[in-house]
């Protein structure tokens, strides 16, 4: 039997899209290996009918761990008590940040191999292949596991989460001892939204403003635009810009932002890291204004204007007013 | 208290970066530079020094490579660390993000730090991960993607006892911020400063300070763990992403006519 373990981050009693995904994924590849998945959570008393329902989307088995919640260090210690004592030959993590840090501590005490970044996994004599892109998804490089239990972090979106029909999961209580390094950490404050609660998500057209706006006030220019837009337009930005405090952190995009696919994407002042190019590559239309020609951003737009957004924004938006006018 | 910072050698931002098609390896000729994103920790530790808060004996930049990368350990002290550290042996060569962790936790088992700094990432590698393999290694907390961090002495620790750290970064749902006890290991995010440059003089005087240069054997790597060979995670093949068509480029002329362009491509696509 080739078992397949599945982290399930939930936060405020709702499992996370990319961990359902993640469950839906390893219970694909289980059936092909001819084994199961099962899928673990940890929390301050997750609630049994939310384990549960991951059965719904493939998972045979819930496995509940009882630990602080947010921290990668008691789910390494969690997933690796489960591995020790189950029949499992891979571990799998949906996209973002705690499943990094898990996967990696995890692949650490296991002594196994790990892919991180991962956009598909197939099944092929008997054992799992990973795909990752490298160099600015540049290439793709296919990963096996020499190791007795193989470690798969995906990347963000890139598992979808299927309902499979199937019932409810076994919930079953696991007991884990938390190491050391586990209880030296406190969380004192989780999920702190800073800046003003602004709705990107329902856009059709988003202009997204990054660090190549220069300064808080450059978003203005961004707003001007959206306004210019009208109807169901918004501002969105990068981490760069949210961590440096010049945007709300509810309007970001990407990995530890949102996932968005308006009718139309413009970027302005946007390098297009990986790390946010995750989030919005599935937009209709994307356009993307940089002074840099090689910024990554131009291998993924439709439309890239090589220029200064200080003198492109003002006359598109004045020319943007002017055709809604006319 | 004493702050090892982990720096790594990668190719320069201006080089194009491919895979040898046989090995899956890096191509690693060109242009090489220290990892832009290493600078940061290295200014994390030098605010720390400086900053008075906790008295730091010692900064000591430790990295991992081929010969080459003693200049990423010479960028490393230019930009204020005191001393390096350069674990060099053909036997770690080739080694997967696990081996690699294992090997730098080794490395900086010898020198006893109270606190481990990493970058965010590493420019050609881009695994995100080295610090938490390093912290399970070294049986420390740790936290990547920090972005403020506040060295807090303890009073209720006993001498001897070196602190704890209040860290800020951006995870899934938000804002977390972590109490943390030392030693710990800790990737700092971009956002967490702004580095400085390196006085002519720093650049100077860099190739003098201590460095010390140690094999695998030096620092007890189990050779049976390290080495393409020995990963868990074996390459075995690589192909082209999937194809998409180039988009449209403009290069901003005349922007009154870069203006009408980008009008007419949404006008034809009904975006107004
Ligand atoms: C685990 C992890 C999670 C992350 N999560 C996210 C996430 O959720 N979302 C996210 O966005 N990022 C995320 N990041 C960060 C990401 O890697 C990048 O650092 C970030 O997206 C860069 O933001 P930026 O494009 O605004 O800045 P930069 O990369 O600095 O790019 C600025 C661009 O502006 C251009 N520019 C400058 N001036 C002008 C001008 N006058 N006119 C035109 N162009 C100009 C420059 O050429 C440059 O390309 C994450 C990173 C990690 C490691
Ligand atoms: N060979 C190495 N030697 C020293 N430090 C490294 C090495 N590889 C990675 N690191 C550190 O780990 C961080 C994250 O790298 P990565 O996990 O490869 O993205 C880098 O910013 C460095 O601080």
């Amino acid at each position: 039997m080739a078992n397949i373990l599945v982290y399930a981050l939930h936060y405020d009693g709702a499992i996370n899209k990319n961990s359902l995904g993640a469950v839906s994924e390893g219970a694909k590849l289980a059936a092909e290996l001819g084994g199961e998945a099962h899928a673990l959570l940890l929390g301050e008393g997750v609630p049994q009918d939310l384990a549960a329902s991951l059965g719904s989307y493939g998972a045979k088995k819930a496995l509940v761990a009882e630990g602080p919640d947010g921290l990668a260090q008691p789910l390494v210690d969690a997933m690796a008590a489960a591995i020790s004592g189950g029949d499992y030959k891979y571990a799998l993590f949906g996209g973002g940040l705690l499943g990094f840090e898990i996967g990696a501590g995890l692949a650490a005490r296991l002594g196994a191999g790990v892919a991180m970044e991962v956009t598909n996994v197939r099944a092929e004599g008997g054992e799992l292949i990973a795909e990752r892109p490298i160099l600015g998804d540049s290439s793709i490089s296919e990963i096996k596991y020499r190791s007795p239990v193989g470690i798969i972090i995906g990347r963000l979106n890139a598992f979808e989460a299927k309902e499979s029909g199937d019932g409810p999961a076994v919930v079953e209580q696991l007991s884990y001892e938390l190491s050391p390094q586990a209880q030296q950490s406190t969380i004192l404050v989780r999920g702190e939204q800073r800046g003003a609660d602004v709705d990107i998500e329902g856009a059709d057209v988003l202009i997204a403003g990054g660090r190549g706006l220069g300064k808080p006030e450059g978003f203005k220019l961004a707003e001007d635009l959206a306004a210019a837009f009208g109807g169901n337009s918004a501002v969105a930005a990068t981490r760069a810009v949210v961590d440096a405090g010049w945007y709300p952190y509810a309007a970001q995009i990407g990995q530890t932002g949102k996932t968005v696919a308006p009718k139309l994407y413009l970027a302005a002042g946007i390098s297009g890291a990986i790390q946010h190019k995750v989030g919005m590559q599935s937009s209709e239309n994307i356009v993307a204004i940089n002074k840099d020609a090689n910024a990554p951003i131009f291998e993924f737009s439709d439309l890239g204007i090589v220029g200064d957004l200080n003198k492109i924004l003002p006359k598109l938006t004045e020319a943007v007013k002017a055709k809604k006018e006319s | 208290m004493k702050i090892c910072v982990l720096v790594k050698e990668v190719p320069d931002a201006a080089v194009e970066k491919k895979v040898d098609p046989s090995t899956g390896r890096m191509d690693r000729s060109g242009e090489k530079n220290l990892n832009p994103y290493d600078t940061h920790a290295i200014e994390a530790a030098m605010q720390i020094k400086e900053g008075g808060s906790v008295p730091v004996e010692e900064v000591v930049a430790v990295t991992m490579g081929p010969d080459s990368a003693v200049r990423a350990l010479h960028k490393a002290v230019s930009l204020g660390a005191d001393r390096s550290v350069h674990l060099s042996d053909p036997a770690v060569a080739g080694s997967d993000v696990a081996a690699t962790g294992y090997a730098l936790a080794k490395t900086l088992q010898r020198e006893s730090p109270d606190l481990v700094l990493l970058g965010q990432q590493s420019d050609d590698g881009e695994c995100y991960t080295i610090g938490a393999v390093v912290a399970e290694h070294l049986g420390m907390p740790s936290l990547t993607q920090v972005i403020k961090m506040d060295v807090e002495p303890s009073e209720s620790h006993p001498p001897g006892g070196s602190g704890s750290l209040r860290c800020e970064r951006q995870a899934e749902y938000g804002y977390d911020t972590v109490q943390i006890e030392l030693p710990a290991v800790i990737s700092v995010g971009d956002a967490i400063n702004e580095p400085r440059y390196p006085s002519l003089k720093a650049i100077m005087g860099a190739k003098k300070k201590p460095l010390d240069t140690v094999t695998a054997s030096d620092v007890g790597v189990d050779p049976a763990k390290v080495g393409g060979d020995n990963s868990g995670a074996q390459w075995v093949g690589a192909k082209p992403p999937p194809a998409k068509a180039a988009g449209e480029i403009i290069e901003d002329e005349d922007t009154g006519e870069t203006v009408e362009k980008i009008i007419a491509w949404l006008d034809q696509r009904k975006l107004l």
